[in-house]
């Protein structure tokens, strides 16, 4: 079998998340991987080091600039003939675009893959995480997304072919108007080694930031929020873990003033260790947190900065 | 502007599921059931877009047995206009719901589909994707913000790492996120009121479509608990034990 997958790149950078379905797809054979945007040479050259990479197909041109599902499935389904299973990460990209190449292909996609048990067989996660299905498809051709902050970054050690693909053209019944990224120096969530995270407990935006940002900091952490404290706007959208946000995968995750709803545990329990800091002693979080402190987070985080 | 907005029945988002001990799926008996969060959010939408006299009517849909009326009744009552109920003894998946949402919109001629970005218990995020895909319209999701524009929509949507906005030319299909709007409580006069407003049935079966599921769930399981740890007594008890672990 031969999987096409769709790589995931900002348009300057090839996304970390590329090299994660790297590996989480390479049990299933051949491995060739797209790379669709606007003078994104640099980002395919990249993808041809990742190790079990066979070949990348390098498509360029303005209609693929701005990551819009309907050129990336006209471009997909073009080339869709040749291939027995066709991926992406779990990205907003891949889940946007994805659903459409199956319809066209006339099969059911398999979405938020985190275990592959065999040719056809995945695992994948419902009721936000509180259960796992195990499904097997009978279409002929496969579609799936993958929950890659799962699975460990393939290496940089190969050398695939670098082939060039026409780009589609493109109606422009959908137009981009403007694309506001988040700017922060600070590691992507998805990504990061650590996540320092917050709670409606901080009570205000200055606060989240006041005691949470010097502990990232220290930490080179990503910073996350729950639900509450992003409808509260004490921290960005973007910043969201959980089942409706980001799900991730950090070495250590400090929930600050988090109380642990399902949504917000849906979304970090493949973290390798989870410090909890809650005044409140029966918060679900502790539950299922490695480490906790019971305590004021306004005492308590605020030391452990002043400590590390 | 006519919308459609297909809303799911599904496990109330308050109830704690339970997966059955023989692996064969999650227990539906007697758990409260209530319409999709995020649909509800399409449908608040829609219905505002009628009440700032952009949109003439909402038809809401849903695709299930004669007991997901309720969910229609409850969107009668926050301010749909009318209802159909498309009838199956299976639980279709989403690319069947999308070709059976593909027939209503042709045959009810909307201008806009509005649904959620993905239900609460399959959590697949795809049907307004395949629904799009299917009637050729371009697509926005993740939206949180709408405003339309004469023959166009523009939709700012959330997506990694920041937010995108979209215009796009009507007929169009668009997916609401979280953050578009807080949906309201019905009243109990918008209730009554609920009950004298039409609600069609069509039997999905005489639409003549491959409604079959794709994916044959071999197995449901409760995933790998979490057990709690530790409560330790200081900050530099925790310090110490991370550095003990190396995650420091």
């Amino acid at each position: 079998m031969t999987t096409l997958l769709l790589a995931e790149h900002d348009g300057t950078h090839l996304s970390p998340d590329t090299a994660r379905a790297v590996s989480a797809l390479a049990g299933l054979g051949d491995i060739h991987l797209l790379v669709a945007g606007n003078a994104v040479g640099d980002i395919a050259a990249a993808a041809s080091r990742l190790t079990g990479v066979g070949k990348v197909l390098h498509s360029d041109g303005a209609s693929l600039a701005h990551h819009l599902a309907e050129p990336l499935t006209a471009l997909i389904t073009s080339l869709a003939g040749n291939y027995e299973v066709i991926a992406a990460a779990a990205s907003s990209t891949g889940k946007s675009t994805m659903p459409r190449v199956a319809a066209l292909l006339d099969v059911m996609q398999v979405s938020d893959v985190i275990a592959i048990d065999g040719p056809r067989t995945f695992k994948r996660p419902i009721y936000a995480g509180n259960a796992i299905q195990t499904v097997e498809t009978t279409d002929s051709k496969i579609v799936l997304t993958v929950r890659t902050p799962l699975f460990e970054p393939a290496p940089e050690a190969g050398n695939a072919p670098i082939e060039s693909v026409a780009a589609p053209g493109w109606s422009g019944r959908t137009r981009h108007v403007e694309t506001q990224k988040t700017v922060s120096d600070r590691p992507e969530l998805g990504a990061a080694r650590v996540v320092v995270s917050g709670g409606r407990a901080l009570g205000s935006k200055d606060q989240f930031d006041a005691v949470l940002g010097p502990l990232a900091e220290k930490l080179n952490a990503a910073l996350g929020a729950s639900r509450a404290a992003v409808d509260a706007g004490y921290a960005a959208n973007d910043l969201q873990v959980g089942q409706t946000g980001k799900v991730v995968a950090p070495d250590l995750y400090i929930a600050c003033g988090i109380s642990g709803a399902i949504q917000h545990v849906a979304g970090i329990k493949a973290a390798k260790v989870i410090v909890a800091i809650n005044s409140d002693p029966n918060a679900p979080i502790f539950a299922l947190a490695d480490y906790g402190l019971v305590g004021d987070i306004f005492t308590l985080v605020p030391e452990l900065t002043a400590k590390l | 502007m006519k919308i459609l907005v297909p809303v799911k029945r599904v496990v109330d988002f308050n109830v704690r599921i339970r997966v059955k001990p023989d692996g064969s799926g999650v227990d539906l008996n007697n758990v409260k059931m209530a319409m999709n969060p995020f649909d509800e959010i399409a449908l608040e939408e829609a219905v505002r877009l009628v009440e700032a006299g952009t949109a003439t009517e909402v038809i809401a849909v849903t695709i299930g047995p004669a007991v997901a009326q309720d969910v229609l009744r409850t969107a009668l009552a926050m301010g749909a206009t009318r209802a159909i109920l498309v009838t199956t003894d299976i639980a279709p998946e989403p690319l069947a719901v999308a070709k059976i949402l593909t027939r209503v919109a042709r045959d009810e001629s909307v201008d806009l589909v509005l649904l959620g970005k993905q239900a609460i218990d399959d959590d697949a995020n795809q049907t307004g994707q395949m629904l799009a895909a299917l009637l050729d319209w371009p697509q926005a999701t993740f939206a949180s913000e709408v405003t339309v524009a004469g023959e166009a929509i523009r939709v700012t949507r959330e997506v990694d790492g920041g937010t995108q906005t979209l215009e796009l030319t009507l007929p169009a299909v668009v997916s609401a996120d979280l953050r578009l709007n807080q949906p309201r409580f019905v009243s109990l006069p918008n209730i009554l009121k609920a009950r004298s407003k039409p609600l069609s049935q069509i039997d999905s079966a005489t639409l003549g479509l491959d409604l079959a599921p794709r994916l044959k769930v071999q197995r449901t399981e409760e995933p790998p608990a979490r057990k709690a740890g530790a409560t330790l007594a200081s900050v530099d008890e925790l310090i110490d034990r991370l550095r003990a672990q190396a995650i420091l």
